[in-house]
C-alpha cells in the first residue's frame, strides 16, 4: 500500500515537470542533431565559451522575470504584461543617477548601489501601481498592467530624454557580463541568487501557501482570515522589484539604458515560461522550478532560432503558437471535448463489435 | 422609486457626458492656446478625422468585444500586418489592389475567427488569446518583410489621395489663393461602420444579444441566448474591422512596416473605456467610443501641434487618461454595488 | 393518462459527480391547476426543475407535455419553445439592460427589421401595470431592488404564452403585499388553464394558494397529495422524514453541565440579510438553531463571525468586542465558522489535505511564523487518526475526499486553532450516517471541553440529541427560543418552525 502509494505520488511529481523537462529536451535534441557540437564549452580569454553557456546566461533576466509572474499569476490568475516595460523604467532610473542626466559618462557621478537600490525602487513603485489597480481596485490584471505596458516605454524616454545613455564604467558592466577572474557571467549567479532567496521565502514562510491559497479560493480564505487583497498587491509589487533586477541586469550588459529595447516582448517569454512549467494560467497551485526549466527552455528556443536564422522580430510568431497550444491543451473545456469524443469513438467501436 | 430610477439612470451615461464635455473642453482650449497656429481651422478638425479614420473602425469593434466582456489586444499588430500584406502585395506579387484589399478583409475574417475560437469555444482567457494573436501578427509582419515597403500601385495611391472637398470653411493661404478643406474617402468609410455598427449595437436583436452576454452569462443563458455564438461573432466581428481599420491605415501612410500601429491596440482599448464601455462588459456605446477617440486625437494634436514636446507624451498621456477612466469605472461600479446592498 | 394533464415527468434520474441528485422521480401538472413542489435543501427541486427546463442534461426518464408528446429540452430555449415558462430562484436578468428589454429579450417586437424600443416600452408598461407595478421601463434593471426585478422576472415569464409556468422560490424576497399581486396573478392564470409549479418554503404561502403538493426527500419522491388531506404539521414531517408520534430518545451523553459564564453574546446584532436578534451561548453549551432553509439561520451566524459585515449591535467573544466584518479578528478572539457551502466557503479544492488542515493556524499565527515541517505532519496525523480521515496520504489533494471527510479535514482546521466557540452551519449535509453520528459526538465532547458550539442542522432529531438550548428562526428572523426538556422535543420544535399549530 505504501509503495504503491510513493510510486503514485512519484506519478503525479513527474508528471508536473514532465511537460516542461519534455520540451527543453526536445529542443536540445534539435540543437544536438542540428549541430553536434552544440554542448562544446571551452575557456577563451579566461571566460566560459559556448552555445550551452550563452543560453544559461542569456535567460537570466527571463528566469528573474519567470519567478514574479508565477507569483502574479498564481495569486491573481492573470498576468503582468507591463514586466518588459518596468524594466526599461529601471535602467533608465539606474543610468539616469549614474550618469547625472548626462548622454555618456565615463565615470559615475552618484555612487553606485544607491542608484541601483533606487532603479529597483522605482520598479517596486510600477508593481505598487499595478498591484493597487488589480487588488484595491479589482480591474483585471492584464488591463490595469497594460496602460505601464505602453506608458512605461515612454516615461523610460522622458527619463533619457529620448537618448540611450551610456555608462562607460567598468564596475557597471560587471553586472551583465563577467567579474573580473570569474569565468562564469554574472546574470547566472544573479539569477540563481534570486531564484534561491524567492524559493526561501516562499517556502520558509507561509507566503506561499497564502498565495496558493488566495489563487484558488478567495472566499474559503476570506474565512480563516487572510486578506486577499494584500497578498495580491504583495505579488505585483514582488513582481515589480524581480523586473527592475532584471531591468538592470539587461542594462549592464549594453552598458546603456535603451528604452526602446530593453525587455522588448520579454513579457510574452514570461508568461510562456509559467505556462510551460506547468503552472495554470488560471491561478492557484505554482512551482517556481517549472517556470525557471521553462523559462531556460524558451531561451533554448530563442537560441536555437536565431541559429537558423530567424531574426528576433519575427521569433514572436512560433512564440504565439505555442502559446496557443498549450493553453489550449489545459483549457478544461478542451479535455471535455477530447473525452466526448473518445467516447464517440468508443461508442462506433462497441457498435461495430455488435454488428460484426 | 420612479424618481431614484431617473436619477441612476443619468449616472450610467455619466462617463459618456463627461467624455463629451471632455472633447469640446479640450478642443476649445487647443483653439485658445494655438489661436496663432491656426488650431481653430476647419481642416485641423478635419485632419483629426482624418488621422483617426482607421482608429474609429477599430474601436467600434473593440466595443462590440468588450460589451461582451471580453478584450482584443491584437488589433495593432494586425493593423500592421494588413498594410504590411497590401503592400507586399501589391509592390512584390503584382496582385492588384482590389484583391489585395479583398484577401486582407478574408484574412481579417480568419483571424477572428480564430480568436473566437480559442476564446468562445475553447473559453481560453482572452487577454492569452488576444496576446498571443498581437505576437503573431507582428511577428508575420517581420516574417513578410523587415524593411518598409511602399505602395506605389497606381490605382491604391489614387483611391488614397482622392479628395472630398467641402466647398465651404475655406480660407485663403499665403498666396492668396482659397484651399477648400477636404477629407479623404477613409473617413467617410470609418463613419459608415460606424453608423453601421451603432445601428446594428442599437437596433437588431442579434446585437443586443452582445449587451445581454457581457451583462450576464447566466441569465443569458437562462434567457435561451446561444452565449458562445454570441462571443464567437463578436471576435470575428472584431477581426474583419480590424482588417478594414487596417486598409484604412494603409490608405494614410501608403506602406507597411514592422513597427506600424504600435500602440494602437491600448488607443482603441484607450477609446472604447473612455467612451464609457464598463471593462466588466455589458455597458457600451460606439458613439462615446467616436467621442474616445477624438479625445485622443485631440491629445495627440495639442501635444504634437506647436512640435516641441516629445511624441512620447502621447502614450504617457493617453495611458494616464485610461487610468484615470477605468479607476473612474472601478470606483462609480463599488459604488452602485453597495447602493444595491443596502 | 388523465385527460386534463398538461405535464408528466417519469422516472427522471440525474446523477452529479459523487452524488444522486434525483432517483425515479415522477411529477404530475394537471392544467389549472397550482402544484406546490416542497422538500428541503438537497431533496431535489431545483434539479428536478432545472431537469425540466433544460439546463441540465437528464439521465433517464421522459417528460410528456400536452400537445407534443414526449419532449426533450436541450436548452432553456427549447423549453420555451414548448410553452415551459420559468422565473428562477436568483433572478435571472441581465442587470445592464433595461427592464422593458429584459422582459422581452430574444423576442423583442420589430419594425421593418429593426428593434422597435416605443412599442417594447409601451408593451412592457402595460404588462407591469397588469401587476400593478409603475416603473420607468427604460430603466436599468440593476436600478431596482430585488423584489421589483423578481416581479419584472415573472412578467417575462407571464408575457410569453405558456402552458407550464414553473415559479422557483419568487417570493423570498417579495414583502406582503407583493406575494398578494403575485398570488392574484396565479390565479388569473390558473382561471386561463396554465399549470403552475409552485416552489417555495414558505408553508403559509402554500396552503394560501396550491391546490396539490408533492414532497421529494434526499433526490427521491415522498408523495403526492391533494392539499386538503396534508396538514401542516404532518408535511413538515414528511419533509424532514420524522414520524411525529415518533419521539426521538434523547440521549445524553454529557458528562458536564454548561457553565454560567457567557463565551459569545451578540446584543442587537443585525445585517443586511439578516433582523435584529440577541443570542449568547455559554462556555460547555450547544446551542442549535432550527429553521427552514432560508429562515436566516446561516445569516445569523454569519453576522456573528463577521462574515457578513453587521450594521448595528456588539459581538462579544470571551469578554472581548469584536469588530464586526474583519474575520481574522473574530479567529484571534477564539471563533471558529465552518460554514454552509463546504465548496464555495470551505475547502481549498486544489490543496492538500494537509495545507487545507492548517491554513487557519497558519494564519492566526501570521505568515512568518512556518509550522515547522514536523510539527505540521504531527498535527495532521494526529487529527487523521483522531477524526479517523479517509485519505489516501496527507499529501492528497483534499477535492479528492468525499464530502464527509472534506468536512472532518475543514473541522480539524478549526480544531487546530483551539477555538472557545465553534460555529457548525449543516456540519453533517450530505454525509453518511456514521460520520454525521462521529460528529454530533465530536460536538457534545467540544462542550466537554468547555467549549460554545452554535449547531445548526436540517435534521432536527440531530439538533435534539445535542443541544440543550434552541433558537428558532422563520423568515429571515429569530423569532424565539426553546430550551428546557419538556420543549426539546420534535413536535414541539416542528412546530414552533411551523408557526404555531394551524
Amino acid at each position: 500500500m505504501n509503495g504503491d502509494l510513493k510510486s503514485r505520488l512519484g506519478k503525479i511529481v513527474h508528471y508536473k515537470l514532465f511537460l516542461p523537462l519534455f520540451c527543453l529536451f526536445l529542443v536540445l535534441m534539435v540543437n544536438v542533431i542540428t549541430t553536434p557540437d552544440f554542448f562544446h564549452v571551452e575557456i577563451r580569454n579566461g571566460v566560459l565559451y559556448g552555445r550551452p553557456v550563452d543560453i544559461i546566461n542569456r535567460a537570466s533576466e527571463l528566469v528573474i522575470l519567470a519567478v514574479g509572474m508565477t507569483l502574479v499569476v498564481a495569486a491573481s490568475a492573470g498576468t503582468d504584461i507591463s514586466v518588459g516595460a518596468v524594466m526599461a523604467v529601471t535602467a533608465a532610473v539606474t543610468t539616469f543617477f549614474l550618469s547625472g542626466g548626462e548622454i555618456s559618462v565615463n565615470e559615475y557621478q552618484f555612487p553606485l548601489f544607491p542608484a541601483i537600490l533606487l532603479g529597483i525602487g522605482a520598479g517596486a513603485l510600477c508593481g505598487a501601481w499595478n498591484g493597487f489597480l488589480v487588488a484595491k481596485m479589482r480591474i483585471q490584471p492584464m488591463v490595469a498592467t497594460l496602460i505601464l505596458y505602453t506608458a512605461g516605454r515612454g516615461i523610460a524616454q522622458l527619463i533619457t530624454k529620448g537618448q540611450i545613455t551610456y555608462i562607460r564604467v567598468d564596475s557597471y558592466q560587471y553586472i551583465g557580463n563577467f567579474l573580473p577572474g570569474v569565468p562564469i557571467p554574472t546574470p547566472v549567479f544573479i539569477s540563481i541568487a534570486v531564484v534561491i532567496l524567492v524559493q526561501l521565502f516562499v517556502k520558509k514562510t507561509a507566503f506561499g501557501l497564502f498565495v496558493e491559497s488566495v489563487g484558488v479560493n478567495k472566499e474559503a480564505s476570506k474565512h480563516v482570515g487572510l486578506k486577499s487583497v494584500m497578498i495580491i498587491f504583495a505579488t505585483y509589487v514582488f513582481c515589480g522589484v524581480l523586473s527592475g533586477i532584471a531591468g538592470i541586469v539587461a542594462s549592464s550588459r549594453i552598458y546603456s539604458a535603451d528604452a526602446n529595447n530593453i525587455g522588448l516582448n520579454l513579457e510574452l517569454d514570461a508568461i510562456l515560461a509559467v505556462a510551460l512549467g506547468g503552472n495554470s494560467l488560471g491561478g492557484g497551485r505554482f512551482s517556481i522550478l517549472g517556470s525557471i526549466i521553462g523559462a531556460y527552455t524558451i531561451q533554448a528556443l530563442t537560441t536555437t532560432l536565431y541559429a537558423i536564422g530567424v531574426s528576433a522580430d519575427q521569433i514572436p510568431v512560433y512564440k504565439a503558437i505555442v502559446v496557443v497550444i498549450i493553453v489550449s491543451l489545459q483549457s478544461p473545456e478542451f479535455q471535455r471535448y477530447v473525452r466526448k469524443f473518445r467516447k464517440k469513438l468508443e461508442a462506433k467501436k462497441a457498435i461495430g463489435e455488435v454488428t460484426a | 422609486m420612479n424618481l431614484l430610477g431617473k436619477k441612476k439612470l443619468n449616472q450610467n451615461s455619466f462617463l459618456l457626458i463627461v467624455t463629451i464635455i471632455l472633447f469640446f473642453a479640450m478642443y476649445i482650449f487647443g483653439c485658445i492656446v494655438f489661436r496663432d497656429l491656426n488650431f481653430g481651422r476647419f481642416q485641423v478638425f478635419l485632419n483629426l478625422m482624418i488621422n483617426n479614420a482607421a482608429l474609429i473602425v477599430i474601436a467600434c469593434g473593440m466595443t462590440i468585444v468588450m460589451i461582451t466582456g471580453g478584450i482584443d489586444i491584437s488589433v495593432g499588430s494586425f493593423v500592421a500586418l494588413s498594410c504590411m500584406m497590401l503592400a507586399n502585395m501589391m509592390e512584390n506579387q503584382g496582385v492588384g489592389a482590389v484583391q489585395a484589399v479583398l484577401i486582407v478583409l478574408v484574412t481579417g475574417v480568419v483571424f477572428g475567427i480564430v480568436q473566437g475560437f480559442l476564446v468562445a469555444y475553447l473559453n481560453i482567457q482572452p487577454f492569452i488569446v488576444t496576446l498571443a494573436g498581437m505576437f503573431f501578427a507582428r511577428g508575420m509582419t517581420a516574417i513578410i518583410s523587415r524593411d518598409m515597403i511602399a505602395i506605389k500601385n497606381e490605382l491604391f495611391t489614387s483611391w488614397a489621395q482622392f479628395r472630398i472637398r467641402f466647398p465651404f470653411g475655406g480660407y485663403v493661404n499665403r498666396r492668396g489663393k482659397v484651399i477648400d478643406p477636404y477629407i479623404y474617402p477613409t473617413v467617410v468609410i470609418a463613419l459608415v461602420i460606424l453608423v453601421i455598427t451603432f445601428i446594428i449595437l442599437r437596433y437588431s436583436r442579434f446585437g443586443r444579444r452582445f449587451y445581454a452576454v457581457g451583462g450576464s452569462e447566466q441569465s443569458s443563458l437562462l434567457m435561451g441566448i446561444n452565449i458562445r455564438r454570441t462571443r464567437f461573432i463578436a471576435y470575428v466581428i472584431s477581426g474583419f474591422y480590424c482588417a478594414i481599420g487596417g486598409i484604412l491605415f494603409c490608405l494614410n501612410t501608403c506602406s507597411g512596416f514592422v513597427e506600424q500601429a504600435k500602440g494602437f491596440e491600448m488607443d482603441a482599448i484607450a477609446s472604447a473605456v473612455i467612451g464609457g464601455t464598463l471593462l466588466t462588459g455589458g455597458v457600451g456605446n460606439v458613439i462615446g467610443s467616436f467621442f474616445g477617440v477624438l479625445i485622443k486625437g485631440t491629445i495627440e494634436t495639442l501635444i504634437n501641434f506647436p512640435g516641441v514636446l516629445s511624441s512620447w507624451w502621447v502614450r504617457i498621456a493617453i495611458a494616464a487618461l485610461l487610468a484615470f477612466f477605468i479607476i473612474l469605472q472601478s470606483v462609480l461600479g463599488s459604488k452602485k454595488e453597495k447602493g444595491a446592498r443596502a | 393518462m388523465e385527460e386534463n394533464v398538461v405535464l408528466h415527468m417519469e422516472g427522471i434520474y440525474k446523477t452529479f459527480p459523487g452524488v444522486k441528485a434525483l432517483q425515479n422521480v415522477a411529477f404530475t401538472l394537471r392544467e389549472g391547476e397550482i402544484h406546490a413542489l416542497m422538500g428541503e435543501n438537497g431533496a431535489g427541486k431545483s434539479t428536478l426543475i432545472k431537469v425540466l427546463t433544460g439546463v441540465y442534461e437528464l439521465d433517464g426518464g421522459s417528460i410528456y407535455l400536452k400537445g407534443h408528446g414526449e419532449i426533450v429540452n436541450k436548452s432553456p430555449q427549447d423549453a420555451q419553445d414548448n410553452g415551459i415558462s420559468t422565473v428562477y430562484q436568483e433572478v435571472c436578468l441581465c442587470p445592464n439592460l433595461s427592464v422593458s428589454e429584459n422582459i422581452f429579450m430574444g423576442r423583442e417586437p420589430r419594425k421593418g427589421g429593426f428593434v422597435d424600443w416605443k412599442k417594447m416600452h409601451e408593451d412592457s408598461r402595460k404588462l407591469l401595470s397588469s401587476l400593478d407595478i409603475d416603473i420607468d421601463v427604460t430603466a436599468a434593471v440593476e436600478n431596482y431592488s430585488i423584489a421589483i426585478q423578481q416581479m419584472i422576472a415573472i412578467a417575462r415569464a407571464v408575457s410569453t404564452e405558456c402552458k407550464v409556468l414553473i415559479l422557483d422560490e419568487p417570493t423570498s424576497s417579495l414583502d406582503d403585499s407583493e406575494v398578494e399581486k403575485l398570488f392574484s396573478v396565479m390565479t388569473n392564470l390558473k382561471s386561463k388553464g396554465v399549470g403552475i409549479i409552485f416552489v417555495t418554503h414558505f408553508l403559509e404561502q402554500v396552503y394560501q394558494v396550491c391546490d396539490r403538493i408533492t414532497v421529494l426527500r434526499n433526490g427521491q419522491l415522498v408523495g403526492e397529495y391533494p392539499i386538503k388531506d396534508l396538514p401542516r404539521v404532518e408535511l413538515v414531517s414528511k419533509m424532514l422524514g420524522k414520524d411525529l408520534d415518533d419521539l426521538a430518545e434523547i440521549k445524553n451523553m454529557r458528562t458536564t453541565k454548561p457553565s454560567e459564564k457567557v463565551i459569545i453574546d451578540a446584543d442587537s446584532v443585525k445585517s443586511a440579510k439578516i433582523k435584529e436578534f440577541n443570542i449568547n451561548v455559554h462556555k460547555g453549551e450547544v446551542v442549535g438553531l432550527a429553521g427552514l432553509l432560508g429562515s436566516g439561520r446561516s445569516e445569523l451566524v454569519r453576522a456573528i463571525y463577521g462574515a457578513d459585515k453587521a450594521n448595528a449591535g456588539t459581538v462579544t467573544c470571551a469578554d472581548k468586542k469584536v469588530r464586526s466584518g474583519n474575520e481574522l479578528e473574530s479567529m484571534k478572539a477564539g471563533m471558529a465558522y465552518l460554514p454552509e457551502d463546504r465548496k464555495k466557503d470551505g475547502i481549498i479544492p486544489d490543496l492538500s489535505v494537509r495545507e487545507n488542515m492548517l491554513i487557519a493556524l497558519q494564519v492566526k499565527n501570521g505568515m512568518f511564523k512556518l509550522i515547522n515541517k514536523k510539527n505540521q505532519e504531527e498535527f495532521v496525523d494526529e487529527y487523521i487518526k483522531i477524526l479517523q480521515i479517509k485519505t489516501a496520504s496527507r499529501e492528497t489533494p483534499i477535492k479528492s475526499l468525499s464530502g464527509g471527510n472534506q468536512q472532518k479535514v475543514i473541522l480539524a482546521r478549526w480544531l487546530l486553532t483551539n477555538p472557545e466557540f465553534i460555529i457548525l452551519d449543516e456540519p453533517t449535509r450530505g454525509i453518511d450516517i456514521g460520520t454525521k453520528t462521529e460528529i454530533q459526538k465530536l460536538i457534545l465532547r467540544f462542550a466537554d471541553e468547555g467549549k460554545g458550539v452554535i449547531f445548526i442542522s436540517s435534521e432536527i432529531e440531530e439538533m435534539l440529541r445535542t443541544c440543550s438550548r434552541m433558537g428558532i428562526m422563520r423568515d429571515g428572523k429569530k423569532v424565539g427560543e426553546l430550551s428546557g426538556e419538556e420543549n426539546l422535543n420534535v413536535s414541539s420544535v416542528m412546530k414552533a418552525i411551523a408557526g404555531g399549530e394551524k
